[in-house]
């Protein structure tokens, strides 16, 4: 125990002072440090970019298959009689989910609610002059057959026109997909470049301590100690370059959800909330940033300092 | 028993020289050896073994019971520990004092603070520095910058003392003062070993003498000298 003990106590000792030693590399290249870590910087913005896009077009395509539906608009002069028939007809086809009637005057009174606009022109409107149909809303069970379904209801008599969001999503989730592959390249094509760029900036400092570390090694470091600064020092870099992109992704996302209201574009794209949402990208960039500044360390060391 | 021990032991190089060869030789504990020889005759290669920065082709090399050419790279750091060196370019940072110069070693073994200032006191006041200890290497003589070297290879207190030309760039009255030190070393019971060049200092010191020709040993002599006429 009491062993074990000193062991520890020891090993906290060589590693305060090899913190101390990779702070002070850091700060003794100062301009090749900063190439790093502004390196880091800009590919960790973009991460964080990839990651909020990618993370929210998968939010809303799930909302949107959620409440996708096909409304199906009942011919004005269709009977009661007759409507009953075609909630028979539509039920005898698969890939129903749910069918969720609605009446021409639930439609408009709902209508005027929603705005003064509506409101106004609904209002003008005598009893019998609602120029708005009875409609069948339908949710589906697979959403890819969504086309192949509103075809057969459109097909059933007494049914006018039958709306869905045709290719909108398809295409919508297709462009962003593309995106979030171009730049899942360009991220890695940076984290590349920028494990580079620690090496060589870590290569620079074991130049300029070549003596020290010569010495270290005569009078009996043991190689995981010469190493250990080292690998501190990319590891401070990594986590220097990541301070930017975490306050950038806290602050500018939540900037944007409170400026849009959660929403873009249109009603139907709702952003993720900001919180807890940033606070895991900002692990996730941490992670990333430490873990590039160790590769790119060890990189180095592992080239030129021959141990 | 022999504390250091060489059988037939040679060391060729990537490029194809021969620098020690059909070597054998033991030192005892507590000795105190100068290795003596021209350039090129292998002396260097010779102590670069026994601290392990190179390893032997063939033979065998025994440090107090340790295969020395066997030991791993990731293990030649606990050698190290056990051994004290000294280079005629003392090898000091410049940038920390003599006491920093001399704790550092201590520091990478993850001391306590007490106990590394305990010996690094106590190495500087064996060398005689103890009231120079914060000066920094540029503020010293050569004989005292050598004399850090000394304290920092010993403060560990190892069990030998392995010297390369340690007065090499020392005027004559410097290098028997730093010979005076390394002997008080010897007396409190480490094995010394001296590579050198320096005539006068063998002469005086009167100590074991090896003397290495074209990577073998040549003759090797009690309470010996150095003689005018062997060739160097």
């Amino acid at each position: 125990m009491r062993k074990e003990l000193t062991i520890r106590m020891k090993n906290i000792r060589i590693l305060g002072r090899n913190i101390r030693d990779g702070f002070k590399n850091v700060f003794r290249n100062l301009s090749l440090s900063l190439a790093s870590i502004s390196c880091i910087t800009v590919t960790l913005l973009l991460v964080s970019v990839a990651i909020i896009g990618s993370l929210n077009v998968e939010n809303f395509t799930k909302l949107i298959s959620d409440d996708f539906t096909i409304v199906a608009f009942i011919e004005n002069s269709a009977s009661e009689e007759k409507e009953e028939e075609i909630l028979k007809e539509i039920k005898k086809l698969s890939n129903i989910d749910t069918i969720t009637y609605a009446n021409k005057k639930d439609i408009a009174k709902e209508m005027k609610e929603s705005s003064e606009t509506f409101n106004s022109i609904i209002s003008s409107w005598g009893e019998e002059e609602n120029p708005l149909s009875d409609t069948y809303s339908i949710k589906v069970k697979d959403l890819d057959k969504i086309e192949k379904t509103a075809e057969k209801i459109k097909k059933i008599d007494g049914i006018e026109i039958v709306k869905y969001g045709e290719g909108m999503v398809d295409s919508m989730v297709s462009i962003f997909d593309i995106l979030r592959k171009v730049l899942i390249v360009i991220v890695i094509g940076l984290v590349i470049v920028t494990a580079f760029l620690i090496a060589n900036t870590i290569k620079i400092t074991i130049f300029s301590r070549q003596e020290e570390i010569e010495i270290k090694r005569l009078v009996g470091a043991s190689n995981f100690s010469i190493k250990q600064p080292f690998a501190i020092e990319g590891l401070i870099i990594g986590i220097l370059g990541s301070i930017i992109p975490i306050l950038a992704t806290i602050y500018g996302y939540s900037f944007l959800y409170e400026k849009t209201g959660g929403k873009i574009f249109s009603q139907f794209i709702r952003l993720v909330k900001p919180f807890p949402f940033v606070l895991n990208i900002s692990v996730v960039l941490l992670i990333i940033g430490a873990i590039v500044g160790m590769i790119g360390s060890n990189r180095a060391v592992r080239k030129y300092l021959k141990i | 028993m022999e504390f250091i021990k060489f059988t037939d032991v040679e060391k060729v190089y990537k490029t194809g020289v021969t620098a020690v060869y059909n070597l054998n030789l033991e030192i005892k504990k507590g000795d105190f050896a100068f290795i003596i020889g021209a350039s090129g005759s292998g002396k260097s290669t010779l102590i670069k073994m026994l601290y392990r920065e190179e390893k032997p082709t063939k033979g065998e090399i025994m440090i107090g019971g340790v295969n020395v050419g066997k030991l791993r790279n990731r293990k030649v750091y606990k050698l190290r520990r056990k051994l004290g060196i000294v280079f005629q370019d003392f090898k000091l940072l410049p940038k920390l004092t003599a006491y920093e110069n001399v704790a550092f070693a201590l520091e990478m073994y993850g001391l306590p603070k007490d106990e590394i200032r305990a010996k690094t006191l106590k190495a500087l006041e064996l060398v005689g520095l103890k009231e120079k200890a914060k000066s920094y290497p540029n503020e010293l003589s050569g004989g005292e910058q050598q004399r850090v070297s000394i304290a920092r290879a010993i403060v560990n207190s190892p069990k030998l003392l392995i010297c390369d030309e340690p007065t090499g760039n020392l005027d004559p009255d410097t290098s028997l003062e730093i010979m005076k030190v390394l002997e008080v070393i010897n007396d409190l019971g480490t094995t010394v070993l001296v590579v050198t060049h320096d005539r006068d200092v063998v002469n005086k010191m009167k100590k074991r003498v090896i003397l290495l020709d074209k990577g073998t040993l040549k003759k090797d002599y009690e309470k010996g000298t150095y003689d005018k006429n062997e060739k160097h």
